[in-house]
């Protein structure tokens, strides 16, 4: 029998290749032997600072917008008077010249820390530095991805957002981080560039460089050393996947499910144009706002809203207003940092304190909509009762907007859904903070990854009660969560009765196959299994049953 | 010794771009120059590490030092705090 490492599943899709590891960070010791000669340690130390600052400011000069800022400012890290001062009396105090390094790095990074919010932020910036300089040291590769002519799977401790970013999957067939959740930024990215991830598979440590595997990112199983026949055979579903059906999604039986796109940008909407996107689910503002120091004004929200209007043509497009807060943080909105800010200020209640910045986008949606022609949808995110539900579809009405929705992502919006629905005219389930907010599960712990499986029966009986409480107004239901894009689940979910699902632009192929191969009934019956099941392996093993997916 | 006081006006404090560049022309100035904030003792202006660990918001009062002589760098050290750096 095959060995298997399990963790979560992150991004749908099957890889198989061999593993490389991230370059890890170099590791300094008290006990290193010291240089013998206190000067030339310090002038070797100098000249590595010099090195790694040097190359940042190389960096630099061929960035452009805010990556430019940030390597122009570690540049300014890496040469900076006080913490060259305190390296020198580290090693004049007798720490080995690397140490001395991991010592200064970790004295600053600790005040910056202690600071909270944004200056925190630039602790890891510092710890990025001191790795560099002390990998210059010590005659070793810097930490970061690994230079491979061959593509491969890549494994790591954890990604920085920064480094799946510039992820190429040409050369990166897979994920496998040991650590990380299924809702992690990470896994998102994963998602967006289409490469499978499996991510929380502690086991995955022991694994040696260059071991032959197969990741399944759906199932989140990595099977080690697989026989050639089983190599044939992920090579073969690769291929069938990438030609998979084209057109709109349905069931076997013509039961329509309007497969959407979630997107954040104009690059997201022609992929999902180019992908078969039936319309835009989730059009994510916050994006827009990211860099920007201070507040868009309305006509620049408006071009900005209408470029990616234009993209989409005639099919719908469901814009979610800003969902910004102090998790998510946008500098001209200037707010103070919480205690718990994922249960904070964020999403529709920053219009309590900045009731400006939501009149201002509504009138920027719809005026972006006027000029495009685009039939727009507008919903507003963290919402929790009635009252918030009323307030935003009369602000939304009243910018001239017709269809108004709210997301549910808090349980006490499904609980009331019955009463949210006499207010607006859908609602889109937002299954990662849903399940966040009905574990009591910070999302981004991989400890609590298990929680945040959509196959946990407690979140298919919330989605149930939404629908059912919607279905009193006739009120519609979708989900822009990622469990829409598991395509299994996605058939759990129209057993439930969501009309529309909204994914990832490169989820929507493996969906709208998976759906071409089950009849509404059959998803009736996965859906009734998974809200009859005890815990999430009877769920999920209970819903293969019902789609015909036994192995 | 000289001392002059700025209100800092970048949206993000002295943080990331404004900090570097505010550090990166005190290091310029040809004169050393410390800063400080009500109840922190005055560190290098030219370290950026030191400068963000003021932790210094849009809106606060910093105080720079200086040998005597050096009126004109503060002046434009001044003038570079009172400019919103993030814009």
């Amino acid at each position: 029998m095959t060995r298997e490492v399990r963790g979560v599943a992150a991004a749908p899709g099957i890889a198989v290749g061999p593993v490389k590891w991230l370059a890890p960070a170099p590791v300094t010791s008290r006990d290193d032997a010291p240089g013998s000669d206190v000067d030339a340690e310090i002038a070797r130390a100098e000249a590595a600072f010099e090195t790694v600052a040097a190359r940042y400011s190389a960096q630099a000069l061929e960035a452009k917008g805010p990556a430019a800022d940030i390597l122009f400012m570690t540049s300014a890290l890496a040469a900076d008077p006080a913490l060259l001062d305190q390296v020198r009396g580290e090693i004049r105090g007798g720490t080995p010249t690397a140490h001395a390094v991991t010592e200064a790095v970790a004295h600053f990074g600790a005040q910056l820390a202690a600071l909270g919010g944004m200056m925190a932020e630039r602790a890891s910036d510092l710890k990025d530095v001191g790795q560099r300089v002390v990998a210059e040291l010590l005659g070793v590769d810097p930490p970061g991805i690994p230079d491979s002519a061959t593509p491969f799977v890549l494994a790591a401790q954890d990604l920085a957002p920064a480094d799946t970013a510039t992820l190429d999957p040409a050369t990166v067939l897979g994920l496998l981080t040991v650590a990380g959740g299924p809702t992690s930024h990470t896994a998102i990215l994963a998602k967006a560039l289409g490469i499978p991830a499996v991510v929380a598979a502690p086991e995955a440590v022991s694994l040696a460089e260059d071991t032959e595997v197969v990741l399944d990112g759906t199932a989140g199983v990595v099977e080690l050393e697989p026989s050639a026949a089983r190599r044939e055979e992920v090579l073969a579903q690769r291929a069938r996947q990438a030609d998979a059906p084209t057109g709109p999604g349905r069931t076997a039986d013509g039961h329509a499910v309007p497969l959407l796109a979630n997107v954040g940008s104009a690059a997201d909407a022609a992929l999902a144009v180019e992908l078969g996107a039936e319309g835009v689910g989730l059009f994510r503002t916050e994006f827009l706002f990211l860099d920007r120091k201070s507040a868009p004004t309305v006509a620049e929200q408006t071009d900005q809203y209408a470029e990616i209007f234009r993209i989409l043509g005639d099919r719908p497009v469901t814009v979610r207003t800003l969902d910004a807060g102090s998790d998510k943080p946008l500098p001209f909105l200037n707010l103070p940092a919480e205690e718990n800010p994922a249960l904070g200020v964020r999403g529709l209640r920053l219009s309590s304190v900045d009731e400006g910045a939501l009149l201002d986008q509504l009138s920027a949606i719809a005026a972006a909509a006027t000029r495009t022609g685009t039939p727009v949808k507008v919903m507003a995110p963290m919402v929790a009762t009635a009252e918030e539900a009323g307030y935003f579809a009369a602000k939304a009405g009243a910018a001239g907007l017709q269809s108004r929705g709210v997301m549910i992502e808090i349980p006490a919006a499904a609980l009331r859904s019955e009463q949210l629905g006499a207010r607006v005219d859908f609602f889109s389930i937002g299954t990662n903070d849903l399940s966040q907010y009905l574990f009591g599960a910070d999302r981004m712990s991989s400890a609590l990854a298990a929680l945040h499986n959509p196959w946990q029966p407690a979140l298919a009986a919330t989605i149930a009660m939404a629908v059912s409480g919607a279905g009193r107004h006739g009120v519609k239901v979708g989900v822009c969560g990622e469990s829409a894009s598991h395509p299994e689940f996605a058939c759990v979910l129209v057993g439930l009765g969501v009309e529309t699902l909204s994914m990832a632009p490169r989820s929507l192929a493996g969906v709208r196959a998976q759906l071409a191969e089950v009849t509404l009934e059959q998803c009736k019956a996965a859906a009734a299994a998974v809200l009859s099941a005890a815990t999430a392996d009877d769920a999920l093993r209970a819903a293969r049953s019902a789609l015909g997916r036994d192995k | 010794m000289i001392t002059r006081t700025a209100v800092v006006a970048s949206k993000t404090g002295l943080h990331a771009r404004p900090a570097a560049l505010f550090a990166k022309a005190a290091g310029e100035s040809g004169v050393p120059v410390r800063i400080s904030v009500e109840g922190k003792d005055p560190i290098a202006a030219n370290s950026l590490l030191q400068v963000m660990t003021l932790g210094a918001k849009q809106g606060d009062t910093v105080t720079l030092h200086a040998e005597d002589g050096a009126e004109a760098a503060l002046d434009k050290l001044v003038a570079m705090l009172e400019t919103d750096l993030d814009a």
